[in-house]
């Protein structure tokens, strides 16, 4: 009807939706004055002009963060996992930080494979496999200088692995050595015969670590069974790898470190995922915080096209004033660089008119007066 | 496999928005192309609209509260 068009430009999506759904077998005039009501009260319910939203947002949400536990969070089954929740994990979203204390992935999967098919299979390839996970033991010719090392052929036949693969991975890593193959035994030998036994030790260390199968960074994983199908949680993250597999059901897989979303999905993706972050944070410790204070702080981290936490390197930095960023922290460097450059205060937001003792912009502070002369 | 931004469930729709519509909205809100929110050139959702900088990014997104929210980023 011409009606619910005209109000989709006014009123959001959900509340016509719901109009047009209470509103079945009516005549359009009534519908017309119905509509004319919703919107009267959409509009008075909207949030004033000059209202503090961002003080009320952080109010919001850090009077309920004092009542979070400051516990991480156990999954149960067999390989135990620990994901920072709770407080610690609100505070590292929100400063945005780089490097996090437990990165995980949820891994959806496609039909079949969701449905238990090969999980083990999957995981498997999925988890990142360094030398020293399929080796029993290393041993050390003193006298010819060589390192042999012994592969564990249980471990290797799980991840489906042949010793040629293996070798063939170590010999590419450094040109040190020259790698032979002799049943389930590598045989590394030293190519410079001047070099001495510390050497020696030195590549057995480097060795250890070097990169058989699976994705870079995911140390462990657990599939465990979510409503009717299977998914993979990891302890690790790399998104962008993790994508690639055939199995893997790319539209639904996430992570939660959000700057590799920032960097694979792009911003809007990023704020969505730091929207969801805080969300399941606050559900799991069975807080009530409006969804709008959350999307504020999002929105707020997110406007410059880069993510930037609420931090003095964050979104201060960012602000017009510089009395403002010098009144959240270290004050004098901000002023002498303010004052290197010449900056300019145009005195347009609310601390800095806190600190001269104007009345603020904010609420009935914030339209000037202007007087007519006659 | 060729993997799409576009279809992941994070990412909402990105559209560019006509030199008119752009006149229209900065006049609607009136500000300057300044005061949008801003994206960057190279993120990854809008590579494939063919953008240049000083464009307007309309993006759909799905929200609880609203059902459908619209917002706008200016490419830098």
């Amino acid at each position: 009807m011409k009606i619910f068009d005209e109000y989709k430009e006014k009123l959001p999506l959900k509340i016509v939706e719901e109009v047009r759904e209470h509103t079945k077998g009516l005549t359009s005039d009534k519908i017309k004055k119905i509509f004319e009501k919703v919107y009267d009260e959409y509009v008075s319910s909207l949030v004033d002009a000059g209202e503090s939203v961002g003080l009320i947002a952080a109010e919001s949400l850090g009077e309920r963060s004092t009542q979070m536990t400051l516990n991480t969070f156990h999954f149960a089954g067999v390989s135990e996992m620990s994901v920072t929740l709770g407080l610690p994990r609100i505070i590292e979203v929100l400063d945005g930080r780089k490097t996090l204390s437990t990165p995980t992935m949820e891994i959806y999967l496609k039909s079949p494979y969701n449905k238990g098919k090969d999980i083990q299979k999957i995981a498997a390839a999925i988890k990142e496999t360094v030398l020293d996970d399929i080796v029993d033991e290393y041993s050390i010719n003193i006298v010819d200088l060589t390192i042999e090392i012994k592969l564990n052929k249980e471990k290797m036949k799980e991840l489906s692995l042949i010793p040629s693969v293996v070798s063939k991975a170590v010999s590419k890593k450094s040109k040190k050595y020259s790698v032979k193959l002799d049943g389930d035994v590598l045989v590394l030998k030293l190519k410079n015969k001047e070099e001495n036994l510390n050497e020696v030790y030195k590549i057995k260390g480097a060795i250890k670590k070097i990169h058989i199968s699976g994705i870079k960074g995911i140390n462990q994983i657990l599939p465990v069974r979510r409503k009717d199908e299977f998914i993979i949680i990891t302890a690790g993250s790399n998104l962008k790898e993790v994508l690639k597999m055939d199995e893997v059901d790319a539209t639904r897989t996430v992570t939660n470190d959000i700057y590799e979303i920032h960097a694979l999905l792009g911003i809007e993706a990023a704020r969505q995922a730091i929207i969801d972050e805080v969300n399941k944070v606050l559900e799991s410790q069975g807080l009530d915080v409006d969804l709008r204070h959350v999307l504020l702080i999002a929105d707020t981290m997110c406007t410059i096209g880069d993510i930037k936490g609420i931090t003095r390197y964050g979104v201060v930095s960012e602000k017009a004033s510089v009395l403002a960023r010098a009144s959240f922290e270290t004050p004098l460097r901000h002023i002498i660089n303010a004052a290197l450059i010449g900056e300019k205060d145009e005195l347009n937001s609310v601390i800095e008119n806190v600190m001269l003792n104007q009345s603020i912009p904010v609420g009935t502070g914030l339209p000037g007066l202007i007087t007519k002369f006659k | 496999m060729k993997f799409k931004v576009s279809q992941h469930i994070l990412v909402p729709k990105h559209s560019k928005v006509s030199e008119k519509e752009k006149k229209k909205l900065l006049e609607r809100y009136n500000i300057t192309l300044k005061e949008l929110p801003k994206i960057h050139k190279n993120d990854p959702a809008i590579s494939e609209l063919g953008i240049k900088k000083g464009d307007v990014i309309k993006i759909t997104r799905k929200s609880r509260s609203a059902g459908e929210a619209i917002f706008y980023r200016v490419v830098i």
